[in-house]
């Protein structure tokens, strides 16, 4: 890297930075913190083989998203990022289950409205069997794991503002 | 441990496997691929470092969790298990705007339901009232008392209640 500092992988490898060093543009040397936590879990080896193997369009992704991971798995050095996963996936299905009794409600209340269906018939439509015939386009959530749930490490990953809990 | 039953991790490593290899519990012969992904991702000597700082009890579930974050890696390499929280995080708040909009739906009905109902009650109250006017005679064919008396029945009957009401205290 020629005059300039080197970046913080090469400070923290004591090594020199060359000038195509892969970490540079992605570990400045103003923030050592990152490096150190992504070389910790991960290893500088290893790290560096996964950007060599991407687009450099792709990497700072990468990087991010390394970055992430090596953060929730020093938070929570059992579940790490799985932790959030599953918690993430249990809202989700409470939400879908709340979603499936409000729609079946509004299914009642349009047949109830409905002139011709006499309403001792409608009465008698259960709600569990609106929820059996009850057609969801989204329900396609993979089960990803059935891990007890962990929520301290819940985080946007590269966007939006933290959830931590 | 034997040549012939090394863990997964010692015989990709090409070492042999001591009775108190700390990834042979977790990486049975079996399953070669599953020590494969977590290798190439965190490493050997990583992985063996982050179980050993952890009690006995809890390196089954750690080893599963690195395990699935490694392969979640190998299938994504940009994001990897980033990439299925930001996914839940999308569907969460997906969810979340389907129920409000539910939920508004289903105040919007009943605050509909509601004021037909009232709207009936008056209606048949209105109703009820008119009916005991026809019922009492007294004033209506009185020519002194009448405020109509040039107006017949049937014209009354037409009339808007709430006009030929006007000016009486009830």
């Amino acid at each position: 890297m020629g005059g300039s500092s080197p970046c913080a992988s090469c400070k923290l490898l004591r090594r020199r930075c060359a000038k195509d060093c892969i970490f540079a543009p992605y570990f400045p040397s103003d923030d050592p913190h990152k490096f150190a936590i992504v070389h910790k879990v991960f290893g500088a080896s290893n790290v560096s083989k996964m950007l060599q193997e991407l687009p450099v369009h792709q990497r700072a992704d990468a990087v991010s998203s390394l970055v992430y991971e090596a953060n929730a798995r020093v938070r929570d050095p059992v579940y790490g990022c799985v932790g959030a996963i599953s918690f993430l996936q249990n809202q989700v299905s409470q939400l879908e289950m709340q979603l499936a009794v409000a729609q079946a409600e509004i299914l009642c209340i349009q047949m109830q409205q409905e002139p011709n269906l006499p309403t001792h018939q409608i009465d008698q439509v259960d709600k569990s069997l609106l929820l059996s015939t009850n057609n969801f386009d989204d329900n396609n959530i993979p089960q990803y794991l059935s891990f007890a749930s962990s929520s301290n490490v819940i985080q946007d990953p590269l966007k939006r503002e933290s959830l931590w809990t | 441990m034997s040549n012939s039953t090394r863990c997964a991790a010692c015989k990709s490593l090409r070492r042999r496997c001591s009775k108190d290899c700390v990834l042979a519990p977790y990486f049975p012969p079996t399953n070669p691929q599953r020590f494969a992904c977590v290798h190439k991702i965190f490493g050997a000597s990583n992985t063996t470092k982050m179980l050993e700082q952890l009690p006995l009890h809890l390196r089954a579930v750690a080893a599963d969790c690195m395990s699935f974050e490694a392969s979640s890696r190998v299938e994504d390499p940009v994001y990897g298990s980033v990439g299925i929280i930001s996914q839940l995080q999308e569907q969460i708040i997906k969810a979340q705007s389907e129920l409000v909009k539910t939920k508004g739906e289903i105040a919007f009905h009943n605050a509909q339901q509601q004021l037909q109902q009232q709207q009936m009650q008056q209606l048949q109250m209105i109703h009820t009232i008119a009916q005991e006017g026809e019922d009492q005679p007294s004033w209506l064919s009185s020519s002194q008392q009448d405020p109509f008396p040039n107006v017949n029945q049937q014209l009354l009957e037409d009339y808007n209640y709430s006009n030929t009401f006007c000016g009486f205290e009830f």
